[in-house]
């Protein structure tokens, strides 16, 4: 008892007590400071140090009321979340789209709407619709989290690649990292751009043009205006893209791009695109093979890379559930020290 | 016998190449003269010193939803708002519920608006029945029952073959089909422009090939047919190119496109209203549902192009595809959100922040009255001619004021403009010789 109790003091991360966390609601990775992301970086150290704990528990944000909605099927991120919440002792709801009243047809404002009035303080929130959580930011008086909008952004997955990535890295400044597979419809490469390039690494997508979108395909002029899209090479060629590469990022590839006319065969894109053996090899000796999950295995990677040694797939989700509490902590506004 | 004398004002007449100071009078209802200033007035005087006078504006395109979607807008509040901005003239798109494919919802049209409207309303029909697109609306009957002109607006002719079809009979009733250049495979889903920013915001995109590759076929179409076909609101550099080489060809094409793609670019979606910047508050992106608009907001050349195409005559005129809508049908996910701008009460001040005022005013007035050939029905339509319908406005292109959606006659408030200031402004508006709006 008395060892729990003193763990439970000791669950404020101690290296961030000059930096405040001022953001009411975490949206998007594009726009975040080397100081919010180094905060929640050194949270999450904190957090995975309460995770290890016999006890995996905190009372810290007892009281509070963490609402998960998501409209379109997770299986991780909702779980990682939900594990976050109750780690640090919230009350957390569930509320799937599916069961609700939006199959009566209530409005996605009226629904946050009635879930801020029974008193959520962080709304964590998944929508096919990119920008949907920046609508109801702009609605509700909760803080949101945005659990993936979209093709627009998936923030807390970036937050967890980057804080995998710096596990094994250290920093990421000068990095090389691959991101291969649907860059066009993926909402995980997007975030993991943004918040990688803007940490100094430097960033190639590689995928077929179809798989590519407007802007980042071969021979698009690079874009100089405001809030332009961060500079990232670009490669249809997954065996030129990987040489010397020290992290390699395949994407789930979604079953209904066959139908979109977007690529000829699975069997193709294994062929071209797929994450094997012999391609891990041409990267840098050790280099990180990750995946956000779920896994085709067979498809975007090789069975035997995605169980190889220098795979840190499973480390994802473990850094997951860490990565999300900080995220929560600071978004409940509770202050280090 | 009812006159008024629009006095000292400048008046621009681009149809009967007239600019200078000018008394406009109109007598029981119609132009009876413009006068050197300073004459006699007999009745009501309207002081237009310092202003600006032309022909009422006429509009060949604006939605006034009605029937069907009377929340959004009715021909009542859609002939206020025409007022307001200097219209004297708007054409009713049909994509109305129904939709106006017959005789009788021609007639309903004209006889509400006789009954309601402040403006003169002019009804196009559709080319399909039901605008399914599958096989043609009686196009004599509409054309008789006063169908000025045809269009699925909303949707393209996407058959070839009945596009085809429709031209050839329109081409014996001597009436113009207006084509939504947009092909329908191309643009499936999209919600906004396919470039840069689509990607920055995970929305999927309409790219430009969607639209030029059905501006290229109704070329084509036009020359194999012989027959009229207008395209409504063109939206980028490479329509642009293909109607320039269409018209150096002499083929019977013309081409409107709308005040907003001549000022605003796919910038709009990302960053809202200036009034609210959308990055400077909470670091938020605006995903502003009011910039949705189809075909999209394009990139800062297109709208080059658009101003470019203008001025050299290659673009025939200006319209305002006014798209009024309710709040909730833009208050929610930007997918799920209706596409439309409300157009009619900032569409002169737009035209101007892009164009010289003379240029515009034709564009306004003469220019889309010829393209349609609204001349037929109303003589003198989009002049000060002798005889003219005596249809004014008065305009003070220097004046600067604020889009205030809240308080416009539209009951449609979506305008991505909401909190920017303008210059130009309607003093008044004068429509058969009644004054139907006064800012004075």
């Amino acid at each position: 008892m008395i060892r729990a109790a003193r763990q439970e003091q000791a669950v404020a991360p101690r290296s961030a007590d000059e930096r405040e966390w001022t953001r009411r609601h975490l949206l998007d990775v594009d726009d975040l400071t080397r100081d919010e992301v180094e905060l929640l970086m050194e949270t999450a150290d904190s957090m995975k140090e309460v995770l290890g704990r016999e006890v995996p528990r905190v009372p810290t944000l007892r009281g509070r009321t963490v609402v998960t909605l998501f409209y379109e099927a997770s299986t991780r991120t909702r779980a990682s979340f939900e594990l976050a919440g109750k780690a640090l002792g919230a009350d957390v709801i569930n509320v799937a789209a599916g069961g609700s009243s939006v199959e009566k047809g209530e409005s996605l404002i009226d629904t946050v709407r009635t879930l801020q009035a029974v008193g959520a303080d962080v709304l964590v929130m998944r929508h096919g619709s990119s920008g949907a959580p920046h609508l109801v930011a702009r609605q509700i008086r909760s803080s949101v989290i945005n659990a993936g909008d979209g093709w627009h952004a998936h923030p807390t997955q970036a937050l967890l690649d980057l804080y995998t990535m710096r596990a094994h890295l250290g920093d990421v400044r000068g990095r090389r990292v691959v991101i291969v597979g649907d860059i066009a419809h993926s909402r995980v490469a997007r975030s993991n751009i943004w918040l990688l390039a803007n940490a100094g690494a430097e960033v190639t997508v590689c995928a077929p043009p179809t798989l590519l979108p407007a802007g980042l395909r071969p021979g698009d002029p690079p874009n100089e205006e405001l809030g332009a899209l961060p500079r990232v090479n670009i490669e249809t060629d997954l065996d030129s893209a990987v040489e010397g590469a020290d992290v390699v990022m395949a994407l789930r590839l979604q079953k209904e791009r066959m139908t979109g006319g977007l690529l000829p065969s699975l069997r193709e894109y294994a062929t071209l695109y797929q994450l094997n053996e012999a391609r891990v090899a041409r990267a840098a000796s050790g280099a990180l093979v990750m995946h956000p999950g779920p896994i085709n295995e067979g498809v975007e990677i090789s069975p035997a890379v995605a169980s190889s040694l220098q795979s840190v797939i499973d480390e994802q989700v473990t850094n997951g559930v860490a990565v999300r509490m900080a995220a929560l902590l600071l978004m409940c506004g509770v202050k280090s020290g | 016998m009812s006159e008024i004398t629009i006095r000292g004002g400048r008046v621009l007449d681009p149809a009967n190449g007239l600019d200078g100071v000018a008394d406009v009078v109109l007598r029981d209802g119609v132009v009876a003269e413009v006068a050197k200033p300073g004459g006699k007035a007999t009745g009501e005087t309207i002081d237009a010193s310092g202003l600006v006078v032309c022909p009422g504006f006429v509009d060949i395109h604006a939605h006034l939803r009605e029937p069907g979607f009377e929340h959004k807008e009715t021909i009542e509040t859609g002939t206020l708002a025409a007022a307001r901005g200097g219209f004297t003239t708007v054409c009713a798109m049909p994509n109305t519920e129904p939709p106006t494919d017959s005789a009788g919802a021609v007639e309903f049209v004209l006889r509400t608006a006789a009954a309601k409207g402040t403006v003169r309303v002019m009804a196009i029909g559709c080319v399909t029945k039901g605008r399914a697109g599958h096989e043609l609306a009686e196009l004599a009957e509409l054309a008789a029952a006063g169908a000025v002109a045809f269009s699925d607006d909303g949707a393209p002719v996407a058959d070839a073959a009945l596009m085809r079809r429709a031209l050839e009979y329109a081409g014996m009733l001597d009436t113009p089909v207006i084509d939504h250049a947009e092909e329908p495979a191309l643009a499936a889903g999209g919600v906004m422009h396919e470039g840069w920013i689509s990607t920055r915001l995970g929305l999927r995109g309409v790219p430009a090939a969607a639209e030029e590759s059905m501006v290229a076929r109704d070329v084509t179409l036009a020359e194999a047919t012989g027959a009229r076909v207008h395209l409504a609101h063109i939206s980028t550099a490479g329509s642009i190119e293909l109607v320039r080489a269409a018209k150096a060809r002499e083929l019977p094409v013309t081409a409107e496109v709308t005040p907003h793609h001549l000022a605003l670019t796919h910038e709009a979606v990302l960053t809202g209203p200036s009034a609210q910047r959308a990055r400077s508050e909470s670091g938020q992106l605006a995903y502003d549902t009011n910039a949705k608009v189809n075909p999209p907001l394009r990139r800062p050349e297109d709208v080059a192009a658009c101003v470019a195409g203008l001025l050299d005559g290659t673009i025939d005129c200006i319209a305002t595809d006014h798209a009024p809508h309710a709040t909730q049908d833009k208050l929610c996910e930007f997918d799920a959100a209706a596409m439309g701008i409300s157009g009619l009460e900032t569409a002169l001040a737009l035209c101007l922040t892009a164009l010289p005022l003379e240029t515009a005013i034709e564009r306004l007035t003469i220019a889309p009255s010829a393209t349609l050939g609204l001349a037929r029905h109303v003589p003198g339509i989009g002049s000060l001619s002798k005889g003219a319908p005596g249809d004014v406005v008065v305009i003070d292109p220097e004046a600067e004021w604020t889009v205030e959606p809240e308080t416009f006659a539209s009951l449609g408030k979506n305008t991505p403009l909401a909190g920017r200031t303008l210059k130009g402004r309607v003093v008044a508006t004068v429509y058969g010789g009644n004054v139907v709006h006064d800012a004075r």
